[in-house]
C-alpha cells in the first residue's frame, strides 16, 4: 500500500528503536503522554511497547472522543432515541457505551428505538431527506477533526431547508483538555505523575495547526511533538521528545509536517466558527467540568440544535464507583491497576468508557497488550 | 413422476406468495419446477419427506449452517453457492468426505421468483461441482416484512476415513500453523457491496468448497491435528478457539500472513483488522513441525491452496493467548473480535 507501508517499515523501526534506546540511556526515566486515542491504538497495534527501553513509558491520554463523553450525555442520547418520532444516527462506537443503569444505545435499539449506525454526518442528512415524517438527530461527537464535517452538514441542511434534521452536539476541544491535565495538582505541583512531554495530535492538528500548543510548551515547560498516526511517526516523535528532554528544551516540534502546518486549515476553522460557539463549561468524563472546552450550535443555526429543539435537560450520570476511567484518562493510573479491568469490565461488557472504543486505553490494552502483564 | 399444472411458474416476473408454503398444489409446483429440476438427483426425485441412503461403515459427521447474508448476490458468489460451501466445509473440517446435503428455504412473501431461481441454480451448480447432492429439503413462506427476502439453512453429512483423527483440542506446542491462502477476501467483498458503504473494490469472495483440498492434504501422509475454517471473526477467532480447546498459546508472524493488497487497503480505510474479517474458502491447519513442509507442498499442489503459507507456531502458554510478532518489529496480542464487525456476512 503506497503511502502507508513506508510508515510501517520494520527495518527503519528497529533502527529508530535502537537510537531511542541509546538516547534514553541517561539514568533517568521518561514519561510521555500520547494525547490521542489514535496514537494509543497505533502503539498497541504495532507492538511499540516491546520496542521501547524500560526507561521510556507512554502514558495514555484522554484523546478518545467516545471515552471522554460523560454518562449524562449518553443518557440524553438514549432519551432522545426513545422518542417515537426520532431516528437517532450515531457513529458505531457510541452504540455500546454504557449509560446509567447499564443502558446503552444498542440496548435501546433492541428495545425498539430507531437507532442507526452511520459512517458520516452526511449519511444522517440523507436519512433525513428520505424520512420527511421523522425527526432525524445526528449524535455528533469528536474533537476538532470531526467538527468541520458536522458544521458542513448543518449548513447544508440549512441550504436544503431540511426541517426534520438536527444535531446533538458534543464536540470538544483538544487544547482545553491538555491545559486541564497540566493544571491538575498531581502534574503541576506534586509531581506525583511525572509527565515529561506530549506526543501531539495528528488529525486534530491538521485542522487547528501547531500554534495552539506553543502556549503549553512555554507556560508549562513541556515539549510537544506533533506526530502522525503511523507507527514510525510515533517512534520518531518519541525520539524527538527524548532529545528535547535531554537538551532541557520545551518546544513545539512538528513530526507530521506532511499534513500539519502552523496555522492549520483556515477554511475548516472558518466553517466551524460560522456554525459553532464555545460552551462556557462542559463536563468531561475523567476530567470533570472543563471551562471553554466544548462547542455548541450558534443561535443562527438554532433550528438544527437538538438540545433546543427537544428541550433536553442536562443530566447527571452515575458512574460505577469502582471504575478507574477518570484516573486512567488523566494518566494517573494504568488500565491494569483498575480492579474491574479484564474481570467485570471487558470489551464485550464494558463498564467504563475506556473499554468501549478501540481507541480507549483499556480496550487497546485488553485487546493488544494483555500478554505483557500476564 | 411428472405432475401437470395449468400454467408454469412465472420465473421471470412472478413473486413468492403465501400459497408457495401452504402445502397445496402451488407448493408442489414450486418444488417440482424449481428445486427438483435444479437439484436433479435420484434421491430427491423420490419426493419423500426424507432421503434414505446407505453409508460406509465408520464415523459419521453431521453439520448445519444457516445463511442470512446481505446482499444475496455479491462479487464471487451468492447466498446459494455460499449455503453449499459453508456446510460442505464444516463437514470437511473433520477430515470427512461430505456425502449429502439437506436444504431449508425460508422465503418472504413477495420475493421475486427470478431471484429465487437464480439462487437455486447457483446452489445446484455449487452442489454439482462439489459432488455433494441436495437430497432432501423444506420450504416455508412467511408474510412480507417477517424475513428479509430469503434465508437458507443447509445440513450436511459425511464419513471420516479410517485413521483420521482431527479435532480442535489436538494442537501441541511446537506444531506449525498453516493457512491455504489470502485472508479477509469474503468479508471485504461483502462490505464493499453494501449500499451504505459507497466504495468499489476489485475483491471477490473466496467462497469455495474445501473438501477436495482436505482430501489432498490427507493423502499427503502428513499428520493433521486440527482443521478449521476461519469464517466469522476471521483467523483471530479461529486461532483463539483452537488455543483454548487445546490449552496452548500461539505465536503468529505478521509478515508471513497472506493478505491481498486490496483487502489490506479496504481494511485500512474502514479501520478493520484483516485478522478479524470473514473467509469462506479458507482453512487453518495445525500439524507437527516435522510434517509442515510436506503438508504445505501438498496444499500448494491444489488450486485452492496455491498461496498456502506457514503463518505461526503453537507455543506453551498457560493463558492460552494468541500473540503476533508484528512486521513492524513489536509483539502484540491477537484477540477475539469484540462486538459485531458487520452483521449478516454469511
Amino acid at each position: 500500500m503506497k503511502y502507508v507501508d513506508e510508515f510501517r517499515d520494520g527495518t527503519l523501526a528497529r533502527g529508530l528503536a535502537e537510537s531511542i534506546r541509546r538516547a534514553a540511556d541517561t539514568g533517568r526515566d521518561y514519561a510521555f503522554m500520547e494525547f490521542c486515542g489514535g496514537h494509543t491504538h497505533a502503539i498497541f497495534r504495532y507492538g511499540i511497547p516491546a520496542l521501547l527501553p524500560d526507561s521510556v513509558r507512554m502514558v495514555h491520554g484522554p484523546g478518545c472522543p467516545v471515552c471522554v463523553l460523560p454518562i449524562g450525555r449518553i443518557d440524553m442520547a438514549i432519551e432522545l432515541a426513545a422518542r417515537p418520532e426520532v431516528i437517532l444516527c450515531s457513529y458505531g462506537d457510541m452504540l455500546r457505551v454504557p449509560g446509567s443503569q447499564r443502558t446503552s444505545l444498542i440496548k435501546a435499539k433492541a428495545a425498539g428505538a430507531d437507532v442507526r449506525m452511520v459512517y458520516s454526518c452526511l449519511d444522517a442528512l440523507k436519512i433525513a431527506q428520505e424520512n420527511p415524517d421523522r425527526e432525524v438527530v445526528f449524535f455528533a461527537i469528536g474533537f476538532e477533526t470531526t467538527t468541520p464535517p458536522t458544521a458542513a452538514a448543518i449548513r447544508q441542511a440549512g441550504t436544503l431547508g431540511l426541517e426534520n434534521f438536527s444535531v446533538f452536539c458534543n464536540h470538544v476541544l483538544t487544547p482545553a483538555a491538555i491545559g486541564n491535565i497540566l493544571e491538575s495538582p498531581q502534574v503541576r505541583e506534586l509531581g506525583s505523575v511525572p509527565l515529561d512531554g506530549f506526543v501531539g495530535p495528528a488529525h486534530v492538528s491538521t485542522v487547528i495547526g501547531s500554534q495552539p500548543y506553543e502556549y503549553f510548551a512555554e507556560e508549562y515547560r513541556k515539549p510537544v511533538v506533533i506526530a502522525g498516526f503511523e507507527p514510525l511517526d510515533v517512534l520518531q516523535a518519541i525520539r524527538m521528545l527524548v532529545d528535547q528532554v535531554n537538551r532541557g528544551e520545551a518546544r513545539v516540534e512538528n513530526e507530521f509536517s506532511r499534513a500539519v502546518t502552523r496555522d492549520g486549515n483556515p477554511k475548516a476553522k472558518a466553517l466551524v466558527a460560522e456554525v459553532f460557539e464555545m460552551r462556557r463549561v462542559f463536563e468531561w468524563r475523567g476530567l470533570g467540568e472543563v471551562p471553554y472546552s466544548a462547542l455548541r450550535i450558534k443561535q443562527a443555526y438554532a433550528a438544527f440544535d437538538a438540545e433546543r429543539r427537544f428541550d433536553l435537560e442536562p443530566r447527571k450520570g452515575r458512574e460505577n464507583p469502582a471504575c478507574e476511567c477518570p484516573a486512567i484518562l488523566r494518566g494517573l493510573k494504568q488500565p491494569q491497576e483498575c480492579k474491574l479491568f479484564a474481570k467485570a469490565c471487558t470489551p464485550e461488557n464494558p463498564l467504563g468508557s475506556c473499554m468501549v472504543s478501540s481507541e480507549g486505553a483499556c480496550a487497546a490494552h485488553y485487546t493488544y497488550g494483555r500478554h505483557r502483564a500476564a | 413422476m411428472t405432475r401437470h399444472y395449468t400454467s408454469r411458474l412465472d420465473l421471470e416476473h412472478g413473486h413468492v406468495d403465501l400459497t408457495h408454503g401452504g402445502g397445496g398444489r402451488a407448493m408442489a409446483q414450486l418444488i417440482d419446477e424449481l428445486f427438483v429440476s435444479a437439484f436433479a438427483n435420484p434421491l430427491l426425485e423420490q419426493l419423500n419427506d426424507q432421503a434414505s441412503f446407505a453409508v460406509d461403515a465408520g464415523r459419521m459427521v453431521m453439520a448445519t449452517d444457516s445463511h442470512v447474508v446481505t446482499p444475496l448476490f455479491f462479487p464471487g458468489g451468492d447466498i446459494g453457492s455460499l449455503a453449499v460451501h459453508g456446510t460442505v466445509n464444516d463437514v470437511a473440517m473433520s477430515g470427512a468426505r461430505p456425502l449429502y446435503l439437506a436444504a431449508t428455504f425460508i422465503l418472504e412473501e413477495g420475493f421475486p421468483l427470478a431471484d429465487l431461481a437464480r439462487v437455486v441454480e447457483s446452489m445446484a451448480q455449487a452442489s454439482r461441482e462439489a459432488g455433494v447432492p441436495v437430497v432432501t429439503g423444506d420450504t416455508k413462506v412467511v408474510e412480507r416484512g417477517k424475513a428479509d427476502g430469503l434465508f437458507i439453512t443447509t445440513t450436511g453429512v459425511g464419513v471420516v476415513p479410517e485413521g483420521v483423527e482431527i479435532s480442535g483440542d489436538r494442537a501441541r506446542p511446537g506444531d506449525a500453523i498453516l493457512v491455504n491462502g489470502s485472508l479477509g477476501d469474503h468479508g471485504v467483498a461483502i462490505m464493499s457491496s453494501r449500499e451504505n458503504l459507497d466504495f468499489g473494490s476489485p475483491v471477490v469472495s473466496d467462497s469455495a468448497a474445501l473438501h477436495g483440498l482436505v482430501a489432498t492434504m490427507l493423502d499427503s501422509g502428513a499428520e493433521l491435528r486440527c482443521l478449521r475454517d476461519p469464517t466469522r471473526g476471521g483467523l483471530a477467532a479461529t486461532l483463539n478457539e483452537l488455543a483454548q480447546q487445546s490449552g496452548v498459546g500461539m505465536l503468529l508472524d505478521e509478515a508471513a500472513l497472506p493478505v491481498r493488497e486490496a483487502v489490506r487497503a479496504c481494511c485500512e480505510f474502514l479501520g478493520l483488522d484483516p485478522l478479524h474479517v470473514a473467509n469462506e474458502g479458507k482453512l487453518v491447519a495445525i500439524c507437527p513441525d516435522a510434517d509442515a513442509e510436506r503438508l504445505l507442498t501438498a496444499m500448494r499442489s491444489h488450486p485452492l491452496g496455491r498461496d498456502a503459507a506457514r503463518v505461526g507456531t503453537v507455543i506453551e502458554d498457560d493463558h492460552h493467548f494468541v500473540q503476533m510478532d508484528t512486521a513492524f518489529g513489536g509483539r502484540r496480542m491477537v484477540d477475539w473480535l469484540s462486538g459485531e464487525q458487520l452483521p449478516r456476512i454469511c
